[in-house]
């Protein structure tokens, strides 16, 4: 209360508030935001654009801002074509669909559905499901290692650390040769369970953290009332720990969803996912822009969902012990 | 409810032995008090008891049963923690009724439960609130619901009082000590301050570095005091003691402290030459011209009835409560007169107190 009547006076008689920013530094802040803003979100805003595109607007000089917007980049992304002669598709029965008669203007007729809703399917299955599993087992680890005394505790966390200490490509070899051993080469098992690896270090390391955070009273008050630890973990922890978990779920999917090194070695078909696919599109046909535009754009749409929906708990997961109330 | 019996009990974490063989029994209905200064394993004696912390050895009993290894939750007890614990992703009728959903109960009776207990602590119309609304009050008053609601057989409290503020705590004492009276549950209160377990409990236990140095009524703990620590700890400020070296002899009702003779309570056993202590309470000690000790004034401290002034004497600085209308100038020269009747004899080597009459007298006081 009486820090509340002291601010106003304190705001009036001295001229540089450490508390409130001067309207010029607000200003300065407001531009170097913009600035980062556009830098960030322009090139984004150039394949969303690219994508509609036709081929030859893609890659006119000087680039073109506005231009006539088509669905060829979509259509050419989702199905395989043929090329054929004019006579041919001259005597073909008219054009059934849209999409039929955009790609007959190009003198080609569809053959069939790409593999683009495979790889992208391939693409939810692992990310997800390497993301649930890694925070699973690392919720579970860091309220071990946070609430319990682990002989050798520290050693372990290091140990579980020092797996991300090496650049991914020092241990592609050896990896290949195992997975090809144990038959994981090009499985969704494997790519879930190399992911669930490679993201379950930062898990633990994270959600640690935020455990530490949680008083063990709460715990212990749940203990007290009857309850076991698994369901004071459950019912008074996890609740409690849910910034830090959807924290832990956003950077865990986005590793995931965007690895490449080892998606190239250890998949070609079966559990491709879209980033090796999505190079595979320029080859098909000449250089496809507008397609490898349109396949980098439902690429990046989960991802942005799936922030946004977790945007509220990501930036107090960010900002979570700096900021104690 | 329930006595709670605790047998030579002990817990050491690595090197360190944070309790060392307590045994006393709490009895059914009492308000104990585990009282001490931080560190000397109150807190985890109180932790034992409630099974979250394992005992090294030793045994707690609960009416009878056995209890040292039992599960928390297989113990009914309930524990109020200092920071009350209260769950933030709860309304304050969810946070009372959690530990009866825990046991099955139907929702209509839980809900008639949480009223029942929300009434008896005056907090009806805070229960759908949200605990990060609530006053440090509130908030205790809702820690104390949820370990009220499910009829335990003792409570614990860990310095519940201690996140509040002085005048806060004083009203919370005395609300505390009301409903102890209503529903008269055995509660173990562990606590850093003497004044609080001075005013709330029927029996204190002081405990100093892991070892309960007295078990006693507020009464007994602060007249006959049965160590030094004891003696220094309650009370503000606390006991003076003045040393000197001597023999005791049974019967005796004389000391001879340095060269002046004082009259002390009858001395009820024999020692040899040692170094002792003569304990006095600052309200025990007069300003007179004929006192055998001599002193010069150093302060005063006023206190509204009372004041407290420090002297400097031959045998060490010395505090008096003298009622504030007594004039004191400092630099003075005074006398101080002892009642004889209060005095304490302490064994400055072992710190414990040496048996006199006193200990009688005061009994029947």
């Amino acid at each position: 209360m009486t820090a509340a009547v002291a601010k106003p006076v304190l705001a009036r008689s001295s001229a540089h508030s450490i508390v409130e920013a001067s309207p010029r530094t607000k200003a300065f802040a407001g531009a170097l935001v913009i600035l980062y803003a556009l830098i960030t979100i322009l090139p984004l805003l150039w394949i969303v654009a690219t994508a509609f595109k036709s081929q030859s607007d893609a890659i006119a000089y000087p680039p073109k801002v506005i231009f006539e917007p088509t669905l060829e980049g979509y259509v050419n992304l989702f199905t395989v074509r043929t090329r054929q002669t004019p006579d041919f598709i001259a005597k073909l029965p008219p054009p059934e669909t849209w999409y039929d008669k955009l790609v007959r203007k190009h003198d080609m007729v569809i053959a069939g559905p790409s593999k683009v809703v495979p790889r992208f399917v391939n693409s939810l299955i692992i990310g997800f499901g390497s993301t649930f599993l890694a925070v699973f087992l690392g919720t579970l680890a860091a309220y071990a290692f946070s609430r319990f005394r682990i002989p050798l505790a520290d050693d372990l966390l290091f140990f579980i650390l020092s797996t991300r200490m090496m650049p991914p490509v020092a241990v592609a070899i050896p990896i290949y040769l195992m997975y090809r051993q144990l038959n994981l080469t090009d499985t969704r098992l494997g790519m879930i369970l190399l992911y669930t690896a490679v993201n379950v270090s930062l898990a633990v390391w994270l959600l640690k953290g935020f455990i530490d955070e949680i008083p063990r009273e709460y715990e212990e008050a749940a203990l007290v009332d009857g309850y076991t630890r698994l369901q004071a973990l459950r019912k008074v922890v996890l609740p409690q720990a849910v910034t830090g978990i959807a924290a832990t779920a956003i950077f865990c999917l986005i590793f995931s969803w965007n690895e490449y090194a080892f998606a190239v070695l250890l998949t070609s078909g079966e559990a491709q996912t879209m980033p090796p696919f999505i190079p595979f599109i320029i080859g098909e046909g000449g250089q496809d822009w507008p397609a490898v535009a349109a396949a980098t754009t439902l690429f990046v749409v989960p991802i942005v969902m799936f922030t946004v929906l977790l945007r509220k708990h990501l930036l107090r997961g960010i900002t979570f012990g700096a900021v104690r109330k | 409810m329930a006595q709670i019996r605790i047998e030579n009990l002990r817990k050491s974490f690595d090197q360190f032995t944070a309790v060392e063989g307590s045994t006393f029994t709490i009895d059914d209905g009492t308000f104990f008090a585990l009282l001490g200064p931080s560190g000397c394993g109150k807190t985890t004696t109180l932790r034992m008891i409630a099974g979250l912390e394992l005992p090294t050895e030793g045994k707690i009993l609960l009416d009878g049963e056995d209890v040292t290894f039992h599960r928390a939750a297989a113990r009914d007890i309930a524990f109020v923690f200092q920071l009350f614990a209260l769950y933030p992703h709860m309304d304050v009728g969810q946070n009372i009724g959690f530990p009866l959903k825990c046991q099955g109960m139907a929702r209509r009776e839980i809900r008639e439960r949480v009223q029942e207990t929300a009434r008896m602590l005056r907090i009806e119309h805070l229960l759908s609130s949200k605990t990060s609304k609530l006053s440090g009050g509130d908030r205790q008053r809702v820690a104390l619901g949820r370990a009220m609601v499910r009829r335990p057989k003792a409570f614990l409290m860990d310095e519940p009082l201690g996140a509040l503020d002085a005048e806060f705590r004083h009203l919370m004492c005395g609300e505390l000590r009301d409903l102890h009276d209503r529903i008269k549950a055995t509660t173990v209160y562990v606590t850093h301050d003497q004044l609080e377990a001075m005013s709330m409990a029927d029996q204190i236990a002081i405990m100093n570095k892991g070892r309960v140095e007295q078990i006693g009524t507020p009464q007994e703990v602060y007249d006959r005091p049965a160590s030094m620590f004891v003696a220094d700890f309650i009370g503000s400020p606390p006991m003076n003691f003045l040393r000197f070296e001597g023999g005791l002899r049974s019967g005796d009702r004389a000391i001879k402290f340095h060269d002046t003779r004082l009259v002390v309570p009858e001395i009820r056993e024999d020692r040899a030459s040692a170094a002792l202590a003569l304990g006095i309470r600052p309200e025990h000690i007069r300003f007179s011209d004929a006192g055998s000790v001599r002193g010069e004034v150093f302060g005063a401290e006023y206190l509204g009835t009372t004041q407290i002034v420090t002297i400097d004497t031959a045998y060490g600085r010395v505090a008096a409560r003298l009622p504030s209308s007594a004039s004191v100038r400092v630099g003075e020269t005074v006398g101080l007169e002892f009642n004889s009747v209060r005095l304490s004899l302490f064994d400055a080597g072992s710190g414990l107190a040496i048996r006199t009459a006193g200990e009688e007298g005061g009994r029947h006081g």
